[in-house]
């Protein structure tokens, strides 16, 4: 199972506080993080390196980014 | 007919993310909040008022006094600072594929933000930035205008964790992001058209001080390009001082911290070799003693940063990448110093304005009001 989180068009804090939110309520593995700036990809990858999950993978569709979080 | 899939590249797949952009890296914003405090006081030394080397609501209020929205005799002048800084940010921006034109998160909320916003800063005389050069500068009122802008981001915590948020902002074309540059590449086509004649208070349609802070500045071309690479440097490494101390109470993140942190030693120590550094809470330039109001006055400021998610530079250079809802909060501020110096709601170095005290009542009241009833349910 994986938990998703859309932050696209949010801005900041707001797509780190809804990455922080999940991180401490999901039981899942995976989360799904979906955001449209470079800053925000940037912040929330920084985030959850600094809460132990690690960042799996980065794609890019569209200028529009998915970070695959997954717990550390 | 056969459609296309959409496009997508794998940027990263791996087991340890790194930064690709160095600027963002710890040791980047550290370098640029130093590069920062650095600059500023050489702009002080260039002729730029005392302990402001660079204040963004100062400058901004000076450009509202230089095309008129103010008659505030001492705070009109072009600052060309401001200028480099959105155009700084646009350059940065395109080079890197970082310009984002994207628009329609509660415009009309982010502007009464940014009304207030200067209301509060100038009942304080500064924007967090100077914040930070009065305290290197030695100016100890300064202590309290932080504490103010660390009460009012920590309020605005509070309204985040509580749910609150403006909205998600919508893609839009170009054109809309470049709107607020080419505003900023029209002041500089004003500014050297109509440039300062010495013991003229106007030429063409602009207004020049002949004496305070607005008569104080450096050289227009050295302030341009130090703006320009402030723009270029801010954008990349997203510096932020209201982040600085959001992240910190938010989440105890100290990254953005130690970019402003930086900028303080930076510019304490350029004071402390080539001067001046005048330690203590009487007679600093541009500054007033009294205390509760120096705090209140950045407690406003600090919430409405808050709110509106970053200091007066940040929106700046988010405007140069395309920000349009930045744009309209940098607007705000704008017509908040002309609200600010045609009702005496500014102060003065002899103390609050006649009616900044219940400004600073008002703004609360607004700015209260936005963080509590502006908040989604979480799920």
């Amino acid at each position: 199972m994986s938990t998703t989180v859309d932050a696209r068009g949010l801005s900041c804090p707001q797509p780190v506080l809804d990455t922080m939110m999940a991180i401490q309520s999901t039981t899942d593995d995976t989360i799904t993080v979906m955001v449209d700036t470079e800053a925000s990809k940037e912040n929330v990858s920084r985030a959850a390196s600094g809460k132990g999950w690690k960042v799996q993978s980065i794609d890019e569709i569209n200028g529009e980014y998915t970070l695959t979080l997954i717990r550390g | 007919m056969h459609t296309m899939p959409p496009f997508t590249t794998t940027i990263f797949q791996g087991e340890t993310w790194t930064m690709k952009n160095y600027l963002a890296s710890k040791w980047g914003i550290i370098g640029v909040g130093a590069i920062i405090g650095v600059l500023a006081a050489l702009l002080q030394k260039l002729g730029n008022p005392g302990n402001m080397g660079i204040c963004v609501a100062c400058f901004e209020r000076d450009i509202a006094g230089a095309i008129g929205l103010h008659r505030a005799a001492v705070v009109q002048y072009m600052r060309p600072e401001i200028i480099g800084f959105v155009l700084g940010s646009l350059g940065a921006a395109l080079a890197t594929k970082d310009f984002r034109p994207r628009t329609g998160s509660a415009p009309i909320v982010r502007f009464v933000l940014g009304i207030f916003a200067m209301i509060g800063a100038l009942v304080f005389l500064g924007c967090p930035w100077r914040a930070m050069l009065r305290l290197a500068g030695g100016d100890l009122n300064a202590i309290f205008g932080l504490l103010g802008l660390i009460g009012g981001v920590w309020i605005g915590t509070m309204f985040l964790k509580g749910g609150y948020n403006l909205g998600a902002a919508k893609k839009t074309y170009p054109a809309v992001g470049l709107i607020m540059p080419l505003i900023m590449f029209g002041f500089l086509i004003l500014a050297l058209l109509y440039p300062m004649i010495p013991g003229q208070a106007q030429n063409g349609v602009l207004l020049y001080s002949l004496k305070g802070p607005g008569a104080m500045h450096a050289p227009l071309f050295i302030a341009l390009a130090i703006g320009l690479g402030v723009g270029i440097l801010a954008q990349r490494s997203r510096f932020c001082t209201m982040g600085a101390f959001r992240d910190l109470i938010l989440f105890k993140q100290t990254h953005l911290f130690g970019g402003v942190v930086a900028l303080v030693i930076a510019a304490w120590v350029v004071n402390m070799i080539f001067g001046p550094f005048h330690p203590g809470f009487a007679d600093q330039p541009v500054a007033h003693t009294q205390s509760l109001w120096n705090f209140m006055g950045m407690v406003l400021a600090g919430l409405a940063f808050a709110l509106a998610g970053g200091c007066p530079g940040r929106q700046l250079f988010l405007a140069g990448e395309g920000d349009g809802d930045a744009a309209i909060f940098v607007f705000g501020m704008i017509v908040g110093a002309g609200f600010s110096h045609n009702f005496g709601l500014a102060s003065s170095p002899k103390g609050v304005g006649p009616h900044g005290i219940a400004a600073v009542v008002i703004g609360m009241i607004v700015c209260l009001a936005i963080g509590w009833f502006m908040r989604k349910k979480r799920a």
